[in-house]
């Protein structure tokens, strides 16, 4: 069974590498290259599957769920410059491609050794544009 | 990966079978029958699959994506009556289902040129109302 829980966070960002020309950059990330950056209402998706506990009934506590995307996501990013304040992206370009990767990566180990397993990561950048990251699972 | 963009066109179609008589036609398809047409505000999204290139940090240059689409699909669907105006529905009927699959042979046929060693579309979906939504995975 699959359970998703939503969370919103707002976040600024600039879509370049350092190694290419402002019109290499812009050739390939548009707008996004903006060196002042800009920023977006970023909508995520945390998706786990697993087996209801026969006791409890659920797959996992969503408060728990709640709490975790809260620490681990929401608190570092929301309101954030992430290419000045959020590692990896100094030095990783903040698509939303390796946004999500990221957040895969932050929530991953909190479910180590559980009941549920996280499943996938849907990150909407814009009502218009959205990622879903499963792991490196093909 | 996957990388999804939802694009917007807004049409109109009428739904008739020619083998079939009028009145077969009203109960096959009620009022989406209706001789005139009628419109709707197309979703579309577009789902493109492939690894993450590691220096860009991206699945597939939405900006190409962007004008593969406008060019195949929503110049020629936007703002138009498909069954006059649209090559493919002067044969084929434009129902949700037949029209995905013109969507998907129109971006296979310029996915080549556009995304030579690129990702590959991994599925379209379009809602015809909020309360229809239809799905293809790309063969």
């Amino acid at each position: 069974m699959l359970i998703t829980r939503k969370a919103e966070f707002s976040a600024s960002h600039v879509c370049a590498q350092a190694s290419l020309t402002p019109e290499q950059n812009r050739e390939i990330y548009g707008a996004a290259a903006n060196p002042n950056g800009h920023g977006h209402n970023y909508v995520l998706e945390v998706t786990l599957a697993g087996d209801p506990d026969p006791v409890t009934g659920m797959v996992f506590d969503l408060k728990q769920l709640k709490e975790i995307i809260q620490k681990s996501v929401v608190e570092p990013m929301d309101h954030r410059f992430l290419n000045y304040e959020v590692p990896p992206f100094d030095k990783v370009v903040p698509t939303a491609e390796n946004v999500a990767v990221e957040i895969w990566n932050r929530l991953r180990p909190a479910f180590d050794g559980s009941r549920a397993q996280l499943h996938n990561v849907r990150l909407y950048e814009t009502e218009e544009l959205y990622v879903d990251y499963a792991g490196d699972r093909p | 990966m996957t990388v999804t963009r939802r694009y917007k066109f807004a049409a109109s179609h009428r739904l008739h079978a020619a083998r079939f008589s009028e009145s077969e036609n009203f109960e096959l398809y009620g009022k989406c029958n209706n001789p005139h047409g009628h419109g709707h505000d197309y979703l579309l999204e577009v789902s493109v699959s492939g690894p993450l290139d590691a220096k860009s940090g991206q699945v597939v240059n939405v900006a190409a994506l962007d004008r593969l689409v406008a060019k195949q699909v929503i110049e020629d669907f936007d703002s138009r009556y498909l069954n006059m105006d649209v090559r493919e529905f002067q044969s084929v009927i434009p129902t949700s289902e037949n029209i995905l699959g013109v969507i998907e042979d129109r971006l296979q046929a310029g996915w080549r040129a556009t995304f030579p060693a690129g990702p590959r579309l991994a599925s379209i979906r379009l809602r015809e109302t909020r309360r229809n939504l239809f799905e293809l995975k790309a063969s």
